[in-house]
């Protein structure tokens, strides 16, 4: 069990240290991953229906027409 | 308040456009070059050649490029239903959630995991064990896009779902309705062989740019004899997708087809407009100048017959009894009594009148004669109901128009060129043919253009609803400041097109260095 835990994770390391063109691509994954949830999930994508009646919310704005 | 929201519904629309066009900049070269890759490997495998090992290592660089920059970029537009179409979320979420889930659970878990042994697995797993692995994570990107576009199919013919009035959601009732509807089974295997096309086209340019440099020629020939077949038979069952596709649209989307064809008055055997001028509003009942069409070929390909009815957008606006054609207006009557119902719903639940509330649940229920009839004659119009003026439910027929044309032009063009490129090749005349192989490399942007304008086609085209009949883009969307959303649309234009900055840059660099020495 633990060799073939040891395995998996030499895999992963010498893949990963054998990269090449692969070091700039995980510095771009890295860094938009981060834009991605720690700035804009975080500041940007707000729930706009958080701590409403989600329903009620919904059934307001399907019913409440200018017509 | 329809109207008070317009211009967020507008930056919602953009920035959802702008994510979706960006996103689809690295789908599509993702889904055929996984599939290309695997091919080249399998020749590998089979004949034990390390020409063809060191070929397939070289596609598959520019694959982990393209992989690598533009996976996750999905995620942007999953968010954007949260927040700016959260109505949208709330109503249908339960439906339209579930293909989403299924392929961040099964097919993209499936596509990472291969992916590990297919890049670091060289020399370290057996031979069939990596070509598993390289043809796993081809399996799973396209298992991906099954997901995504089984969803996406839903909001352009929903089915397989009905309402619940006390959740104010629609409920997913047969799940092989939803993940097997004809719709989404064609627009996958349209948007699948398209992409396979796109993807030959990109491995043909490539190879002719190094052929034009008298560089790598034998790995640049084989390439081509290899993806020009495949891109051929892709283009082949594109061009027959996309047939099924139009007789499909015609059912179930019919004015989508009139707005493409710029047909203002319906038609029995109605002719295919190859080329013309649009313009917006019709003159004696024609939309086009300079016409150049085939005659009933739009009636043949629609319904299979050529002295078939097509309606145009006059008939379906204004209606046409003589054919059964309800108008616009009535189904505005027939949406407004569901949106009335609705609003009692409301005021009855908000008074606590229980009985009230039992009475008005009883006409979504299916199972009741009273039910039914409300549910088909009514409910299934409600989007109808928002709509101020009939005249909002075509699309803009010009974007429509062009956009059908340089798609189908341009795959046309690919049919001829893949063909050419595999006789040529295999003549061996084909370094001869220097302005060929220039062509061959401009026809990767034109790829491109072709897979970009067909999205346009299928998401204008549905304009103006989110969800076909039953919700407009001005109920979808949520309330929030159109500011928000407008700073929103800046950030993500300024994040995707340094991603694409990047993804050209990295790809021209390592196809400028080539394969490696082994």
């Amino acid at each position: 069990m633990h060799r073939h835990l040891r395995d998996i994770v030499r895999f992963y390391v010498d893949g990963f240290r054998e990269m090449t063109v692969g070091r700039t691509l995980w510095a771009i994954i890295l860094v938009k991953l981060f834009i991605l949830f720690a700035v804009l999930k975080l500041f940007f994508f707000r729930d706009p229906l958080r701590g409403t009646d989600r329903p009620g919310h919904v059934l307001e704005c399907l019913t409440e027409t200018d017509r | 308040m329809f109207s008070d929201y317009i211009s967020t519904v507008d930056w919602s629309r953009a920035q959802f456009a702008m994510t979706a066009i960006y996103h689809w900049l690295f789908v599509p070269l993702t889904l055929g070059l996984s599939v290309l890759v695997a091919i080249m490997e399998t020749a590998y495998v089979r004949t034990g050649d390390a020409f063809w090992r060191r070929t397939t290592k070289f596609w598959m660089r520019l694959f982990g490029i393209n992989f690598a920059i533009g996976v996750a970029t999905g995620i942007i537009l999953e968010f954007e239903f949260g927040t700016n179409w959260s109505n949208y979320s709330h109503f249908v979420g339960d439906i339209f959630g579930a293909p989403l889930a299924i392929e961040g659970i099964m097919a993209f878990f499936m596509e990472s995991t291969f992916i590990a042994v297919m890049f670091f697995g060289w020399g370290k797993v057996s031979r069939k064990a990596h070509l598993a692995a390289t043809w796993l994570t081809a399996a799973g990107a396209n298992l991906s896009a099954w997901w995504i576009l089984v969803a996406n199919a839903w909001m352009q013919h929903p089915a397989g779902c009905s309402f619940n009035l006390e959740t104010v959601r629609n409920e997913m009732t047969s799940f092989t309705e939803v993940a097997f509807s004809p719709v989404a089974v064609n627009k996958f295997c349209h948007t699948a062989t398209s992409s396979f096309t796109l993807a030959a086209l990109f491995v043909v340019g490539v190879s002719a740019w190094y052929l034009l440099r008298r560089r790598e020629e034998p790995m640049a020939r084989r390439s081509i004899a290899v993806a020009s077949a495949f891109g051929l038979v892709a283009a082949l069952f594109t061009a027959s997708t996309g047939d099924r596709s139009g007789a499909i649209v015609a059912r179930v989307q019919p004015m989508k087809l009139a707005a493409m064809e710029a047909l203002y008055v319906g038609e029995e055997g109605a002719p295919l407009t190859v080329l013309g001028i649009p313009r917006a509003q019709p003159v004696n009942g024609e939309l086009v100048r300079y016409k150049i069409d085939i005659p009933k070929m739009l009636s043949l390909m629609s319904f299979r017959d050529p002295d078939a009815y097509v309606p145009g957008i006059r008939d379906l606006v204004a209606g046409n009894p003589e054919r059964g054609i309800p108008s616009v207006a009535e189904k505005m009557e027939r949406g407004r009594a569901a949106i009335d119902t609705l609003a009692a719903y409301r005021t009855a639940r908000d008074a606590g009148d229980r009985a009230a509330e039992e009475r008005i649940a009883a006409l979504f229920d299916a199972s009741t004669p009273q039910g039914a009839e409300f549910l088909d004659r009514n409910f299934s119009c409600l989007g109808y109901g928002y709509l101020e003026r009939p005249e909002q439910v075509v699309p803009n027929v010009p974007l429509l128009f062009w956009s059908f044309r340089t798609m189908v032009g341009a795959g046309t063009l690919f049919i001829l060129i893949l063909a050419a490129m595999w006789w040529f090749n295999r003549r061996g005349t084909l370094t001869e043919k220097r302005w060929f192989l220039w062509t061959a490399v401009w026809c990767i942007p034109l790829a491109y253009l072709a897979s970009q304008a067909g999205w346009v086609v299928a998401e204008v085209g549905r304009q103006p609803w989110a969800i076909q009949d039953l919700m407009p883009v001005g109920v979808a969307a949520s309330k929030m400041p159109s500011g928000s959303v407008a700073t929103t649309f800046f950030l993500f234009l300024a994040l995707f097109t340094a991603l694409l900055v990047a993804e050209v840059s990295i790809m021209l660099r390592q196809i400028k260095i080539g394969p490696e020495k082994e």
